[in-house]
């Protein structure tokens, strides 16, 4: 419960209605949490469900706390594998890109079929109940994509991966296990050398790889995002529907 | 928290002059100030330390101080690293339209950027917690040219980068208790991580670190930090069964300790 506390003491005079919705949430958040710490703490139950991921309300909710953050990252591996895994398999993938990209691409789609096969089968090993908690498998659909075409695929490519760079570097807080948060870690600075290989072959002679577009001028920070503001974006390409009512 | 080894580690004439109250300095930094004041350092002890024209660096405390303080000296390394590598030209202006140029000074802004946005995360240079920037010498006692010979420069680059990756992976566990100050960290990992792909491509490798090899060119004396990169066991998981050992190691960077970074480190510090 320290971080209520905490919340408590950033906002000493709180008067407003808003602030206090958004106060709510944070500590609804926060409860979620610390309760994810202790998931065998049978004295918890009302809270602890919310820590799960699983169906509610007749629909999968990625949960909240260390299962609901790498549920998430699941989710986010599921949709950068189906997406490599299309573009590798594409008709024209050997004549539309030179041997560089083809190399690098190929590499992509390789990373992220081991990052969600990873997720799956850590979650798998550690949900208490992964029949009903693990997050199935996703439905993806890219619209009017054209997987043949070189500048649309490096394109949506460049926007996946700094996706996940944000995600990744948005999520990290929310995690509370060192050995998550260092898987974590350890994943998303590949998204980085992803993101700026892909940006250096759209723009080869530039500094997009780091361009001021993602990389702060004034501090040098890359940008963070909670999952709230990722899952819009990702959600665009991922057709089976889920909630993720408990992370922020 | 080992305090001795910590007074050590940064005594210098920057920390005994300090005249900036805590106080002041965490305002600064809003919440991020907070947070810090909850594992502040014993500040009133390091007047006893007396270790002039400390050299070497050592490992820096497991906290989230510690953890910065760290940063900002490999930050002040690749910022000196850069600057000095831009002013003596050694970094060719017209060839691939201008790329390289382009390039790094790019990043060297955000190295730039990143110490003097550590610096104001530890509360100014009169806190504290500041720490003053060693004396760097990126000859190695004449080992390495990286000013006059540019194949040099970008195999150091390339080392500084990949190691900065790994050494900003090795602090997130100390940083845990402050979210604020890891998401920043994290912020500053994913950029140093997009500089180590493109100085890797430049160099005509791969973005990513396959195994545990420092990639061709790379001198001998870097290997130490690619050593251990070559993991394919993840939480168990055996990410070389999909497609191969070098998939596998590529698909996740491995952190280093603080101490395998001073290491590192100590090799460029005068």
């Amino acid at each position: 419960m320290k971080n209520e506390v905490k919340i408590q003491e950033v906002n000493p005079s709180l008067d407003s209605r808003r602030s206090f919705l958004k106060l709510s949430g944070l500590t609804l958040v926060s409860a979620g949490l610390v309760l994810a710490g202790c998931s065998n703490n049978d004295n918890e139950d009302d809270m602890q469900d919310n820590s799960l991921p699983g169906i509610k309300n007749g629909v999968f909710d990625l949960g909240s706390g260390d299962f609901g953050v790498l549920t998430y990252a699941y989710a986010l591996e599921q949709l950068e594998a189906d997406f490599y895994t299309k573009v590798v398999n594409s008709s024209s993938f050997n004549s539309v890109f030179n041997d560089t990209e083809k190399q690098v691409l190929t590499d992509l789609y390789h990373h992220e079929v081991v990052h969600r096969d990873f997720f799956k089968a850590a979650l798998t090993g550690a949900l208490p109940d992964p029949s009903s908690q693990l997050l199935p498998s996703l439905a993806f659909n890219y619209g009017s994509l054209n997987f043949n075409s070189r500048n649309e695929v490096l394109a949506t490519a460049k926007a996946l991966e700094d996706t996940g760079v944000a995600a990744y570097n948005g999520a990290g807080r929310l995690i509370k296990s060192a050995d998550y948060l260092l898987l974590a870690g350890k994943i998303v600075s590949v998204e980085a050398r992803h993101a700026s290989a892909i940006r250096s072959l759209i723009n080869p002679n530039s500094k997009d790889f780091a361009g001021d577009d993602i990389v702060n001028t004034s501090t040098g920070l890359d940008v963070a995002k909670d999952p709230s503001k990722i899952l819009p974006i990702a959600g665009g390409f991922i057709t089976t529907k889920f909630t993720a009512n408990y992370l922020p | 928290m080992n305090i001795l080894k910590f007074i050590e580690t940064f005594t210098d004439d920057s920390l005994m002059a300090r005249t900036g109250s805590r106080r002041d300095s965490f305002t600064q930094f809003g919440n991020i100030g907070r947070n810090l004041a909850l594992a502040s350092i014993p500040f009133g002890l390091s007047a006893m330390a007396n270790k002039a024209l400390a050299k070497d660096i050592t490992a820096t405390p497991a906290t989230p101080i510690g953890a910065l303080q760290f940063a900002l000296t490999l930050e002040y390394l690749e910022n000196e690293f850069y600057a000095m590598a831009l002013d003596s030209g050694v970094i060719p202006a017209s060839e691939n339209g201008g790329r390289d140029l382009k390039v790094f000074q790019q990043i060297a802004a955000h190295e730039s950027n990143h110490v003097k946005f550590l610096i104001a995360g530890l509360g100014g240079t009169m806190s504290a917690n500041f720490v003053a920037k060693p004396t760097f010498d990126f000859t190695v006692g004449g080992a390495f040219d990286p000013f006059h010979d540019y194949p040099t420069f970008l195999a150091l680059a390339q080392a500084f980068e990949d190691t900065g990756v790994r050494a900003y992976k090795g602090q997130a566990a100390n940083l845990i208790s402050t979210p604020d100050l890891l998401t920043a960290a994290l912020q500053i990992h994913s950029v140093e991580a997009r500089h180590a792909s493109e100085v890797r491509r430049l160099r005509s490798l791969k973005g990513w670190i396959s195994n545990s090899e420092r990639g061709a060119g790379m001198p001998a004396a870097t290997q130490a930090v690619y050593d251990g990169e070559g993991v394919t066991m993840q939480a168990g998981f055996n990410t070389a069964m999909a497609f191969g050992a070098s998939a596998g190691s590529e698909a996740y960077d491995e952190p280093l300790t603080t101490q395998q970074v001073v290491d590192i480190a100590n090799l460029f510090i005068v």
